[in-house]
């Protein structure tokens, strides 16, 4: 782990099973410690490039490298190991494991990966700490059904920060969130990301936060299979036309 | 241990659900079981029809002809045994005692059976002896002693008179009016063949059908006697020493020359009627067996239906780092731990119900049903249950691993 680089995308390519090519990168490069906010129309390929960096989804063709690990050369089992050890990542809304307390959902990353439980040392301690600084630490023995979505998202994001993960993934995590409550999640999420010393990946096509980031990036640019997208169409229908 | 308490919350997240298809397994495993407690207790009834008695002899005959005829009192005997020859055969060193038993007479569609008071000693059913509910066994030649289901069918009692009438016909026209019997006991109900049988005495019967010749009765049956010396008797039954010379002396006497016998262990016998007749059982525990298989179908759907209100608990899993084979781990440990709970609670519902139902069934059916430990045949009707049940989570486990490689982190709701 000596790179400086976080995440080095080299002539990447990816298609959902036989289909034509949703994404096609030939560069991207995100330095350790940055925060970075990506956007670009739906459909372009930005949840399925937060796949590949994750390590969910493996490429077509090109190299991922993520923390100086080259994933694309790693088994399926060997990048589950590593995304549990070294990333934490919030989705959009449904976060959550439902039959899990808030506590339990944040403990979670630390019971998968031997690497994260060290590094919180105490994973409740930690779960306690993370849930002070955001705010939900009354709702921690709450099941997590009874959360509002912002309450929701900030137990995510004290998941994907329990046991400082090097890299943090956000995708869309402000959506449903109104103006508000979205500008404190932000303050909230870069002081947690700061203190951990994480790199961030922030999705999100509200291109009024970005100004908040050190680098914002447009996937539609990046992307030459971009092209192809349908930016108002339902991405989902549109990829199972054969 | 992460992925067992994550099955077990999971499951419990869907109580109501979990518990309908544990239930169901539950169920089925308790009929399968109960069928097989039922069927191992008709046959160990069955079995102990006759106990304690080494073997049955009769005239030359069929074994089934001979165990159907003395034990059940069914079917006509294979003949007559002269009394010499009971003597005999009762004096050898290898006998430590033998029963007379002579059948051929009935009474309104019961058996009448002439012996001696050593049959109320040394008969045994399910280890057990001949009680008696009132009275006592016939001691003289107007005595007779009558089975739980003829009193209860005829209305009698100790003291009450019985007219016997020759020969094994349900409706005899001979009747040996001359000779009327006495009650002198009721025995206590055995659910053996003894329930619907009258046992005299050999000299009452004797004295009987002379009273009948003397009256210029009709129709002399084979187990008549000239008019001198103890009647031929149809059979007796004898208890060895020692258990080892049984066959020697079973063999002894199928060779004898003097008069032809055929000598039969009762349990052997008994062993292979019941190969013959216990063939229902197998339609029984088919019909278990497809039980099972619907309940355990019905875990399968339920699985697999609540897998698209699961798919983005699979994603969030996926996204912490859980790798796909590690949700198909927790989907079969979810129909795992459904089927475990199932075979248990369906153990214990069958373990309940005998306590409970143990009595009430002896006194009614006569069944004894054990509550012995479980047998091997359970032991792997429970573990076909969990094999079944875990694999069948293989169905909805293989599904949502392909979903959740094809998925990604995106998935489709
Ligand atoms: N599991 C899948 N199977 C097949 N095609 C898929 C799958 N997931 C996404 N796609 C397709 O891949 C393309 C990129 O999808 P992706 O979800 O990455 O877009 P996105 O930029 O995240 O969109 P949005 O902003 O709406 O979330 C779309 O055309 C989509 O239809
Ligand atoms: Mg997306």
């Amino acid at each position: 782990m000596t790179s400086t680089a976080a995440i080095t995308l080299a002539d990447v390519t990816f298609a959902y099973g036989a289909g034509r090519a949703v994404l096609d990168l030939p560069a991207l490069e995100i330095a350790r410690g940055e925060r970075v906010f990506l956007h670009g129309p739906s459909g372009s390929g930005k949840t399925t490039l937060l796949g590949l960096i994750a390590g969910v989804l493996a490429p077509r063709t090109g190299q991922v490298t993520v923390l100086g690990e080259p994933l694309h050369t790693m088994t399926g089992a060997a990048r589950d190991r590593f995304r549990a050890a070294h990333l934490g990542y919030v989705f959009q809304m449904f976060n959550l494991i439902p039959y899990l307390s808030v506590r339990e959902n944040i403990t979670l990353p630390c019971r998968l990966s031997a690497a994260r439980r060290a590094r919180a040392e105490d994973p409740t301690a930690a779960a306690a700490r993370l849930a002070e600084a955001l705010e939900i630490a009354p709702l921690l023995a709450r099941p997590v059904t009874e959360l509002s979505v912002g309450q929701q998202q900030r137990v995510a994001v004290a998941r994907a920060l329990i046991g400082a993960p090097e890299l943090v993934v956000c995708d869309e995590p402000t959506s449903a969130l109104d103006t508000d409550r979205r500008d404190r999640f932000l303050e909230l999420l870069f002081a947690q990301v700061t203190a951990a010393g994480s790199t961030l990946l922030f999705v999100s096509h509200d291109l009024g936060l970005s100004a908040r980031f050190d680098r914002t990036l447009a996937l539609g640019a990046l992307n030459r299979a971009a092209a192809h997208g349908d930016p108002d169409a339902a991405p989902t229908v549109v990829a199972r036309g054969s | 241990m992460l992925l067992l308490a994550l099955a077990w919350r999971s499951l419990r997240n869907r109580a109501l659900l979990s518990t309908l298809t544990g239930l169901s397994i539950a169920l089925s495993v308790a009929l399968l079981l109960g069928i097989e407690q039922v069927r191992v207790g008709v046959r160990e009834s069955f079995a102990g029809t006759i106990k304690g008695t080494d073997l049955i002899v009769g005239a030359r005959g069929g074994t089934t002809q001979v165990l159907l005829s003395t034990v059940f009192g069914m079917s006509s005997p294979t003949g007559s045994v002269s009394w010499a020859t009971y003597e005999r055969w009762a004096a050898h060193p290898a006998v430590q005692w033998a029963v007379p038993y002579a059948l051929g007479d009935a009474h309104r569609g019961f058996r009448v059976i002439g012996t001696t008071t050593a049959f109320f000693e040394r008969y045994r059913f399910r280890d057990r002896t001949v009680t008696f509910t009132a009275g006592r066994p016939p001691t003289t030649d107007a005595e007779v002693a009558i089975g739980a289901d003829v009193a209860e069918r005829l209305g009698y009692a100790v003291g009450s008179e019985v007219v016997l009438a020759h020969g094994l016909a349900a409706v005899s026209f001979a009747e040996h009016g001359a000779h009327p019997f006495r009650v002198s006991g009721v025995i206590a109900k055995t659910f053996t063949p003894i329930d619907r049988a009258l046992y005299a005495t050999l000299e009452g019967l004797t004295v009987m059908h002379e009273a009948e010749a003397a009256s210029g009765g009709l129709m002399m049956g084979p187990p008549t006697a000239p008019t001198a010396g103890p009647a031929p008797i149809t059979a007796f039954l004898v208890g060895t020493k020692h258990r080892f010379e049984t066959l020697q002396l079973q063999r002894e006497m199928n060779e004898d020359r003097t008069e032809p016998l055929t000598a039969i262990i009762p349990g052997v016998a008994l062993a292979m009627l019941w190969q013959t007749i216990g063939g229902a059982e197998v339609g029984l525990r088919v019909v278990a067996l497809l039980t099972l298989l619907i309940g355990i179908l019905g875990m399968c759907v339920a699985l697999y239906a609540s897998l698209e209100a699961r798919r983005r608990e699979m994603a969030v899993l996926r996204a912490i780092g859980a790798g796909p084979r590690t949700i198909v781990a927790l989907l079969v440990l979810e129909s795992a731990l459904l089927s475990v709970a199932g075979a248990l609670a369906g153990t214990a519902l069958v373990y309940g119900g005998l306590a409970v139902a143990r009595d009430p069934v002896e006194v009614r059916f006569g069944l004894a049903l054990q509550s012995h430990a479980l047998t091997p045949v359970e032991w792997g009707i429970l573990a076909l249950v969990v094999g079944a049940g875990t694999l069948v989570g293989l169905v909805p486990a293989w599904r949502a691993y392909r979903a959740s490689l094809a998925d990604g982190l995106a998935p489709k709701l």
